[in-house]
């Protein structure tokens, strides 16, 4: 009879107190890995966004600010520019495509953006992938007030061609705030896995003059969305716009822009770092005071154990094994809990940002969490096996006569 | 060359009020191949600290104890432990059976740390003891006199010289206790093991041709208050 088996044993008959452990192990587990999944593979899927884009011109302001506003539907606008500026980038050699955008207004809180057509035609929001819409839709006509739902959107709404509706003013939703335009939806996109899908794509016009807007600021948009013919050129552009001028922000890289507000919540990442592994520990710490506690109860069968020959390095070798057992079973489980929360967290992102994240990639914390939490908890067990090294056989073969 | 040879032999314990009682000091004792011997002793006359003793479980204060050619004073625990699960089987009066095993787990548990396991060898063992059909029962599910079978199918595990019982009646009726005594004794010899056997009950004792009350090869031990013989042999 092997180790593992006495082992096995000994697990089944405390099974109550390892279940109830294991499952402490994995909250910990669970909690470990998503956190550390959820931060890197947030901010690999945030910063590997652009939406097909590699800067994004705007009034004065912040970068990040314009990149979450433009790129990510997030934000308010910092501020509009003059039709005039689109015109201006848009001639400039080093410009592949200039798209201009108006923000201002929603659709039971999801965002309207108005947007000039070539957005269907001339992006590519991933190698070889545009912005295409799902037939029998087809893309806005410029000239009509026609819309175009993002498709994560459109699954919400539950809009679909044909349908009609009325915008509201702002970006948060108030249905005080109705425009009296109508609106009919021409198509749905085809899902992007980008912020696009959350959106609803309206000619740029028509948002530019819907009811209640300033009208001095009909001509103005709120960013230019601007992908260039080659990526170094964007030094160049930074040098026009930055630094000699000092109207305009031009916001490039969108990645490195994007990894700058990483680098400010890193402090919280930090603090879930902390408290997961805090968990760890406690579970680490449940697994020594569940079987420190029971060792009472197991002195008898130690004793007999040794009686029948067992070496207390044995004895101490099946505690420690006991421990590691409990954190692997816990382990297996925290793979259970992992799947939940990230697929929630993934959810979450998805309908707060359009990002969409991978649960099921794999990241080497699912390597290195179960190793050193079977190693954290193996080291716990020394505890107990300490004690039950020490077991006094005669003493324990009771009753003595 | 007696299996089993005692000389000078002492154990002391610290008493609660810190003096020091001596409780084993046995000058001479031995047996051979084979044999089969009781000791009678009282309640707390120190026979399961003289078997714990031989057994390897206790480490003396000094003397010999020279089992099967080997002086277990010369080895370390690992090596006693290693010779206890080779050459001693022990049967207790509590049997010792671990619950969470079955019949036949409790005895292949105890070839595993003796020369390895043998399936048929443990099966063949409980099959000898009358539990062939209780292979797969936990010790809660069987009689106590069940429950000593299975006690004495382990002791026989590792095909030992020497069996040690320690009360191994106690906890059984006369009508079970005088089937497991015969049990024992018979499964002894057919196992070519000598036996050892502790008790205070007469019925018991009666049983063996060879019987030497504790206090008179133990110092140590107060005498008893009987009036059993305390000749060395019974009329068979």
């Amino acid at each position: 009879m092997s180790l593992w088996r006495i082992v096995f044993k000994s697990l089944r008959q405390h099974l109550l107190s390892t279940l109830v452990t294991a499952l402490s192990i994995a909250l910990a587990g669970g909690l470990l890995m998503s956190v550390w999944t959820v931060k890197e593979q947030s901010q690999a899927a945030f910063t590997g966004v652009t939406a097909g884009f590699d800067a994004v011109l705007g009034a004065r302001g912040s970068k990040l600010q314009l990149v979450l506003n433009s790129i990510f539907h997030l934000e308010e606008s910092p501020g509009n520019l003059p039709w005039s500026d689109f015109l201006d980038i848009q001639k400039n050699a080093n410009v592949q495509v200039a798209i201009p955008i108006a923000v201002g207004d929603n659709y039971r809180g999801y965002r309207l953006i108005g947007v000039s057509t070539n957005l269907f035609f001339d992006v590519e929001y991933a190698p070889g992938r545009r912005y295409r819409v799902e037939p029998p839709g087809r893309p806005f006509d410029a000239t009509l007030r026609e819309a175009v739902v993002g498709s994560f959107a459109a699954s919400r709404l539950g809009l679909k061609p044909g349908d009609k509706f009325h915008p509201y003013h702002g970006l948060i939703f108030d249905e005080k705030n109705q425009h009296s335009e109508t609106y009919v939806v021409v198509g749905v996109m085809e899902p992007s896995n980008t912020p696009a899908d959350r959106v609803i794509w309206i000619p740029l016009e028509g948002l530019q003059r819907m009811t209640g807007h300033d009208p001095r600021a009909a001509a103005d948009i709120s960013a230019v969305l601007v992908k260039l013919k080659a990526a170094i050129a964007g030094q160049q552009m930074d040098l026009l716009y930055n630094k000699q001028g000092d109207r305009l922000t031009f916001a490039w890289p969108i990645a490195r822009i994007i990894s700058q507000l990483f680098d400010k919540i890193a402090w919280f990442d930090r603090v879930l770092a902390l408290v997961a592994y805090l968990v760890a520990l406690v579970a680490a710490g449940s697994i020594l005071a569940s079987i420190y506690n029971s060792m009472n109860e197991r002195r008898r069968d130690i004793a007999i154990l040794r009686a029948l020959g067992a070496r207390r390095r044995t004895i101490f070798s099946t505690i420690v094994l006991e421990a590691s057992c409990i954190a692997a079973l816990g382990m297996l489980i925290a793979f259970v809990a992992y799947g939940a929360i990230i697929a929630v967290a993934a959810a979450v992102i998805r309908a707060q940002t359009g990002v969409v994240i991978e649960p099921l990639a794999f990241h080497t914390i699912m390597l290195w969490a179960p190793l050193s939490m079977i190693a954290l908890s193996a080291l716990a067990g020394i505890v107990p096996a300490v004690k039950a090294y020490q077991t006094n056989v005669a003493e324990n073969l009771a009753p003595v006569s | 060359m007696p299996l089993l040879e005692i000389s000078e032999l002492k154990k002391s314990f610290i008493a609660p009020d810190s003096s020091t009682q001596t409780v084993i000091d046995v000058p001479s004792f031995s047996l051979s191949e084979k044999e089969q011997k009781a000791l009678s002793g009282e309640s707390g006359s120190g026979k399961t600290t003289f078997l714990n003793l031989i057994a390897g479980i206790l480490k003396p204060n000094s003397g010999s104890i020279r089992l099967d050619g080997r002086e277990m004073s010369a080895l370390s625990e690992p090596e006693r432990d290693r010779l206890r699960a080779t050459t001693i089987g022990y049967i207790f009066q509590t049997f010792n059976l671990l619950q969470g095993y079955t019949c036949l787990e409790n005895v292949l548990l105890a070839m595993s740390f003796g020369p390895g396991l043998d399936k048929g060898f443990a099966v063949a063992l409980l099959e000898r003891v009358g539990l062939r059909e209780k292979l797969r029962h936990y010790p809660r599910h069987l009689s106590t006199g069940q429950q000593q079978r299975v006690a004495v199918a382990r002791a026989l595990a590792n095909r030992p010289k020497l069996v040690l019982a320690d009360e191994p009646t106690g906890n059984l009726d006369h009508i079970n206790a005088r089937e497991a005594l015969k049990l024992i004794r018979e499964a002894c010899r057919e196992n070519g093991a000598a036996l050892l056997i502790v008790s205070h009950d007469r019925e018991v004792l009666a049983q063996f041709e060879k019987v030497q009350p504790l206090h008179q090869i133990n110092r140590g031990a107060m005498p008893m208050n009987s009036n059993l013989r305390s000749s060395t042999s019974n009329p068979p």
